[in-house]
């Protein structure tokens, strides 16, 4: 039976769905410490399509990499708990302040070190920065063909995948060669749940580093159990031009931020009559506002 | 993200009650499967962890989808295709994600693929899955039949059956008939040993199966011949997939109406038995139908559980002559009663779940080691407060949980009685647990036995002597004083023939329930002081209910039989 290598790219990002009136700070930045850091929700259903093609090809595996702070093991530790097999940290101080340029250039570095894959699949974007452009630019870096807005695979051998791609004004079929890219969208299905005897099994996993700050308990448990061990890559364990990392690798410089606040500029009355509300709706459809 | 294990501090404080580390350490043999399964815990602070992070889980699901499937469910149902059942759709989403998260098998040993959680955890489970959907609660709860599996049956036929239940196989009790209901011993499904195949053959008809068509059941049959009592009858696994089964129909139900209740019929049916011959009723239907109340009072707690949330949020979201409706003493003073009750309710289920779990753990160390001599005593105790507590609490707690339904649907008014609000489904589902696995009248049957050997009384006299915070002793005095009156009571029914036993059952029962949930409320308060202020609800509650069957009682002599009895005659 065929099995694939997949990477799953996900990112842990503040939870922006549920944003209260200190989500910003005065400087017109996020305010991380107020907001739960959560799996970027994309990136969620992007590891379930690693996995729906993992329940087909049970040979395959699930590498789950994420590029953040420390903090970001607990991305990892939610992929174990639903099903991927590895993980790998990214972090180090080199990686501060990265745009999606510096992102995506560690990342490919990253990759190359993994070297084995067959399909790399990320969410399309993530819901801090809503840019959509890591995964391609990766794909590019990789020199790779890339398919972005990703629904559900229809079906995959070891040579070519067909996906359903969902886009504004409807769904088109594609068919590419491996290995390749894939960017999914929030129409795929949702992730599944969490595992419980995997929860139990890894919920103590973690990095070197996250064990040396806590000096915990399981240090010694660690160890003897590998699985424990979450592996974290700083810029000694990739091959990289520092240049291109970090604030130093992005060119994209923030100059202002606005705070805006959506309002009506002007209202309109219109009677419950069949004939109104078809004019409404006409209205509303050329002006693209629906439809 | 919603979640409704999370949202409900009520579950942590019972999770977290003090004789979990005794129940964890005896469930878990000391924490000596931490070598051999890479998911056990290592301690006792790590199984609790465990529990609470694996309650989150279903809390997720419950909330995310099994609670938005609710309706779909409900309106859609099963449906009967070629003689075999067809569950909703939102019915399969439901079981595709439980099984995801390898929430089936919960409190069955690893060795056999599960999570060997204790009792508590897993009841907490049922009570999270019923405020979701108390009709999925069935189809997911009947996990609990593999109990008897692992209580009863050999090395090989839990090594079979146990693996597949624990990755997703449903499971069916199938014990009633139509001439045999309440009364079990009326069986008549026939077994017999075809001594050409060297198999058993089971042949007869069942009805009023919960989840008939699941892969494997649990089938109450006669195998002896000749025999017209309970002495007669075995247990039969019976796997769907040999065959030999037709569904005939499925009932057209006033709730729970996503799980499916059948009619089948089995013909030459090969199944294997389980246990001893002729135990099949007096022993293992005995251990199904005490989990399966354990499981009905869980049920009844999670529906009272979603109809008193609906309540409060209708009630706070109604605005009525100028304010919301919850601010006139009318409806607030019905939605403080309803959660009385639902707080006495959940203690009684904690607290009977905590004997079972002590009792039956010890049960299966048994059969590993001998029991040191306090051991003994201690299974001995629990199993004995364990066969207490559970027809009192499922005939309490379903009572309340119709109650509870039914004053939730009262303050929605006219919209209550529209399909458009989740209340008109969970009054619907409420009715059932009065009825199934033993009527209330039949739990009070099996509590009255509490109530003249003096157990009840017994047991509220231990509660008198435990140690308690000063500034709670005006609640014990109440209770000491419910207490005298029930003593009163019951002394004036209990000297009298058993006619007369069984007239005032219910009211002694229920007497007896009111002030024990009134003691463990009280311990509660103990734990966590915010309990207060539902205890005095549940009190004043209590007491004039005490009051009320104290009178009837007290007003009473052996001359009412003739009175009733002739009353109804034509």
């Amino acid at each position: 039976m065929d099995a694939f290598k997949i990477i799953v790219l996900a990112k842990q990002v503040p939870d922006t769905r549920n944003v209260g009136k200190d989500a910003m700070k005065a400087d017109g930045t996020v305010n991380r410490a107020v907001l739960p850091a959560i799996f970027n929700p994309e990136d969620l259903h992007a590891l379930e399509v690693a996995l729906r093609i993992k329940d087909l090809f049970k040979d395959s595996t699930i590498t789950l990499l994420t590029m953040g702070p420390v903090r970001a093991v607990e991305i990892l530790r939610e992929g174990f708990y639903r099903g991927a097999d590895d993980g790998i940290l990214l972090t180090d101080r080199a990686f501060a302040g990265s745009d999606t340029l510096a992102t995506s250039y560690a990342l490919s570095c990253a990759i190359r070190e993994i070297r084995d894959f067959d399909i790399i699949i990320c969410g399309r974007q993530a819901i801090d920065g809503d840019t959509a452009q890591v995964g391609p630019q990766v794909a590019e870096k990789l020199g790779i063909p890339q398919i972005t807005y990703c629904e559900e695979i229809v079906s995959l051998n070891k040579k070519q995948v067909t996906v359903k791609r969902r886009l504004e004004q409807g769904v088109e079929i594609v068919a590419c060669n491996l290995p390749v890219l894939i960017t999914v969208n929030n129409s795929a299905a949702p992730c599944r749940p969490r595992n419980a005897k995997r929860l139990m099994k890894y919920k103590h996993a973690t990095t070197m580093s996250k064990q040396q700050e806590t000096g915990g308990d399981y240090l010694a448990s660690s160890s003897s159990h590998t699985h424990l061990n979450i592996k974290e890559w700083g810029i000694s364990n990739i091959k990289c031009d520092t240049a291109q990392l970090g604030l130093a690798g992005s060119p994209t410089k923030v100059k202002k931020v606005d705070n805006i606040v959506f309002q009506s500029k002007d209202s309109k009355r219109i009677e419950d009559l069949d004939e109104d509300i078809g004019i409404l709706m006409k209205e509303l459809i050329d002006s693209h506002i629906i439809g | 993200m919603a979640n409704f294990f999370t949202d409900n501090p009520d579950l942590k404080f019972h999770l977290n009650h003090p004789l979990m580390q005794r129940i964890v350490e005896l469930k878990e043999d000391f924490y000596k499967d931490k070598n051999e399964f890479d998911f056990a815990p290592q301690d006792f602070e790590d199984a609790m962890d465990s529990y609470a992070q694996v309650l989150e889980i279903a809390g997720e699901i419950c909330a995310d989808i099994i609670s938005p499937n609710a309706e779909s469910v409900d309106h859609d149902g099963p449906t009967l295709k070629d003689g075999k059942v067809e569950y909703a759709k939102g019915t399969k989403e439901n079981i595709d994600a439980i099984v995801k998260a390898g929430l089936m098998g919960i409190s069955l040993p690893r060795k056999y693929g599960g999570l060997n959680f204790s009792i508590v955890p897993y009841v907490m489970a049922a009570d999270i899955v019923s405020r979701a959907d108390a009709g999925f609660a069935n189809i997911w709860g009947l996990q609990d039949c593999a109990e008897t599996i692992n209580d009863y049956a050999d090395e090989a036929q839990k090594e079979k059956y146990l693996r597949r239940v624990c990755t997703g196989d449903t499971m069916a009790m199938t014990l009633t008939e139509p001439d045999a209901g309440s009364d079990l011993q009326a069986v008549m499904l026939k077994a017999h040993f075809d001594e050409d195949r060297k198999v058993w053959l089971l042949n007869g008809v069942k009805r009023f199966i919960t989840n008939g068509g699941g892969e494997i059941s649990l089938v109450l049959a006669r195998s002896e011949e000749k025999t017209q009592d309970g002495r007669g009858l075995s247990m039969f696994i019976f796997d769907r997939n040999d065959g030999g089964i037709t569904i005939r129909r499925l009932e057209n139900k006033l709730g729970i109406k996503g799980s499916p209740t059948c009619e089948l019929v089995f013909k030459d049916a090969p199944a294997e038995l389980c246990g001893q011959r002729k135990f099949g009723l007096i022993k293992y239907v005995m251990s199904l139908m005490n989990s399966a109340r354990m499981g009905i009072i869980a049920q009844s707690v999670g529906i009272s559980e979603a109809a008193y949330r609906e309540a409060f949020s209708y009630a706070q979201k109604r605005i009525q002559f100028g304010k919301p409706i919850i601010e006139f003493p009318a409806i607030y003073e019905m939605l403080a009663m309803m959660k009385a009750k639902l707080t006495a309710s959940r203690s009684l289920l904690y607290e009977t779940a905590r004997y079972v779990d002590i009792y039956k753990s010890l049960a299966h160390l048994s059969n590993e080691r001998s029991l040191s001599k306090e051991e003994k005593e201690e299974m001995k105790s629990y199993q004995k407060l364990a066969d207490m507590y559970t027809p009192l609490g499922k005939a309490i707690t379903s009572e309340f949980c119709n109650e509870i339904a039914y004053d939730s649907l009262q303050i929605h008014g006219g919209s209550g009685f529209m399909k458009d609000y989740p209340i008109e489904r969970i009054y619907r589902d409420a009715r059932i647990t009065s009825i199934y696995e033993g009527t209330t009248q039949l739990q009070v049957v099996a509590a009255t036995r509490g109530v003249t050997t003096g157990a009840y009384l017994n047991r509220m006299k231990e509660y008198e002597n435990v140690p308690i915070k000063p500034e709670t002793e005006s609640y014990r005095n109440i209770l000491v004083h419910m207490t005298e009156q029930y003593e009163e009571a019951e002394a004036r029914v209990v000297v009298q023939n058993a006619e007369f036993i069984d007239f005032h059952a219910r009211r002694l029962v229920e007497m007896a329930g009111n002030i024990i949930m009134g003691y463990l409320v009280l311990m509660d308060v103990q734990r966590n002081h915010d309990y207060w202020k539902t205890l005095e609800v549940f009190l004043k509650f209590a007491r004039s209910k005490n009051m009320q069957n104290a009178t009837f009682i007290g007003y009473s002599n052996l001359n009412d039989l003739g009175k009733f009895k002739y009353n109804i005659a034509k």
